[in-house]
């Protein structure tokens, strides 16, 4: 219940950070909702933990002309409670309101949840249904890494040992958008047992423009629900085509069963909450 | 390993006061607080992060004490649950919990307190389900919530009379 012994960094600038990870088996501290756990229970041991939460500049939420632009270690809390966020990309805002409680998001990071990887977490599922793209800084030059190539499997992602997420760009959603977030979840304070970032846009002809599913906890990285995407795209939303987009989600995912349910529960709960992150998406338009 | 997590002297204000004191890198805020300043009023619950026992106002927003490093903290400006009455005057929140018994064994209290603090700071009239969903990060295992809730209802009211008045004035 006690972590391991550690050598703890508080570097200043970003290029300290990177070269301080260059250190045998250091890791980033961010917001440590969920590495501090995970090092109380001797899960993970770090000898060398570089918090990089005293790099000032890392914290901001700004509107371009087509994107937002959101720092790395901008807290859950102001992602949720946002008016840019809220008014803009709905879906992104939505999913931090979901996240643990308070006192977690208060300290957890938008950073820190991507990197952090977990497929039942809410921020990958949602950042992948956006299309987000991760500027991510290390020893050798800056990078831009899109979020459909940046989770490979569950707690793992392309960041090499060095490299530090210093800013995620989500879309400013089009006119005659809608998005949500819902989560199914066993109470309060806890990891999707399913979870849904949905975007639907329709064109001046009420046919669906653009749609996008991404699906929590449902396989070993967050899942792109293109199949059921491409059931919408260029028709008029129906009931019927959202039952089966539903079905369609349901068959891309490949959940396990866990202490959250079984692999057959969870199945059937994509079907039902996609079909009502749809809806939900479309009653905002 | 052969990794050395010495001992750090840290300075950091409490309840507005100046408390100093040695950690190790790995000291937990909650255990610093307890064991190496004597702040005994910072409960530790679940260890694991889950029931908010553990929870203090830092810099202004609640945290789970037993989720940050005491050195992460130095400088900090900290409210406990020592820090909410004056003397021998309870906060509107403490009394309210007082007369409408929202506690029992008292473990779980002080992280509820200042988790309503914080709540009561950004929404002074909040409804049963704000509430609710604003004391969600702290478990209690005695009450079942329903005077916990009648309590906070209770602060939100005691308090607001005075903020009308300074609005008037």
């Amino acid at each position: 219940m006690i972590p391991r012994p550690f050598e703890l960094h508080a570097p200043t600038t970003v290029s300290e950070a990177t070269s301080l990870l260059k250190k045998n088996d250091s890791r980033v501290l961010a917001g440590g909702q969920s590495l501090v756990p995970l090092m109380k229970l001797r899960l993970v041991s770090p000898a060398n933990l570089v918090d990089i939460g005293k790099i000032p500049g890392l914290s901001y939420i700004r509107k371009g002309r087509d994107r937002l632009l959101i720092g790395s270690m901008t807290i859950h809390n102001d992602v949720a409670t946002s008016s840019v966020v809220n008014e803009k990309c709905k879906t992104l805002s939505e999913a931090a309101s979901h996240i643990g409680d308070q006192q977690v998001r208060n300290r957890g990071t938008i950073g820190g949840a991507i990197c952090h990887a977990d497929p039942a977490a809410d921020i990958p599922a949602t950042v992948v249904a956006l299309d987000a793209e991760f500027k991510v800084a290390g020893q050798r030059k800056r990078r831009v890494i899109k979020a459909k190539d940046f989770f490979e499997d569950m707690f793992t992602t392309n960041l090499r040992q060095d490299e530090i997420l210093i800013e995620i760009s989500v879309p400013v959603l089009p006119p005659r958008s809608g998005g949500t977030y819902l989560k199914l979840g066993r109470g309060t304070s806890d990891l999707a047992t399913v979870g849904v970032a949905a975007v639907m846009t329709l064109d001046n002809a009420g046919a669906c423009k653009d749609v996008r599913l991404g699906l929590a906890g449902v396989g070993s990285t967050p899942i792109r629900a293109t199949k059921a995407e491409d059931v919408l795209k260029g028709k008029t939303p129906s009931d019927g085509l959202v039952a089966e987009a539903g079905e369609k989600a349901s068959e891309m995912s490949n959940p396990s069963s866990d202490i959250r349910g079984s692999a057959e529960y969870k199945r059937e709960m994509v079907k039902v909450y996609v079909r009502r992150a749809l809806r939900q998406s479309l009653s905002r338009i | 390993m052969g990794v050395l997590s010495s001992p750090k002297q840290m300075d950091l204000t409490i309840n507005g006061q100046k408390y100093s004191g040695r950690a190790e890198p790995r000291t937990l805020l909650a255990y610093f607080l307890r064991d190496e300043l004597g702040l005994t009023g910072t409960h530790i619950g679940c260890i694991v992060g889950k029931c908010g026992a553990c929870t203090v106002i830092l810099n202004g927003k609640a945290v789970k004490s037993c989720l940050l490093f005491a050195l992460q903290a130095e400088g900090a400006k900290i409210l406990t649950v020592e820090g909410l009455a004056k003397g021998s005057q309870l906060h509107p929140i403490q009394d309210a919990f007082w007369e409408h018994h929202g506690l029992q064994c008292g473990y779980c209290t002080p992280g509820m307190l200042l988790s309503a603090y914080e709540l009561l700071q950004k929404n002074p009239n909040p409804s049963e389900e704000e509430i609710r969903e604003g004391i969600s990060g702290n478990l209690c295992m005695c009450t079942g919530y329903v005077n916990i809730v009648k309590a906070i209802e209770a602060a939100a009211e005691k308090m607001a009379p005075a903020k009308k008045a300074k609005t008037r004035s």
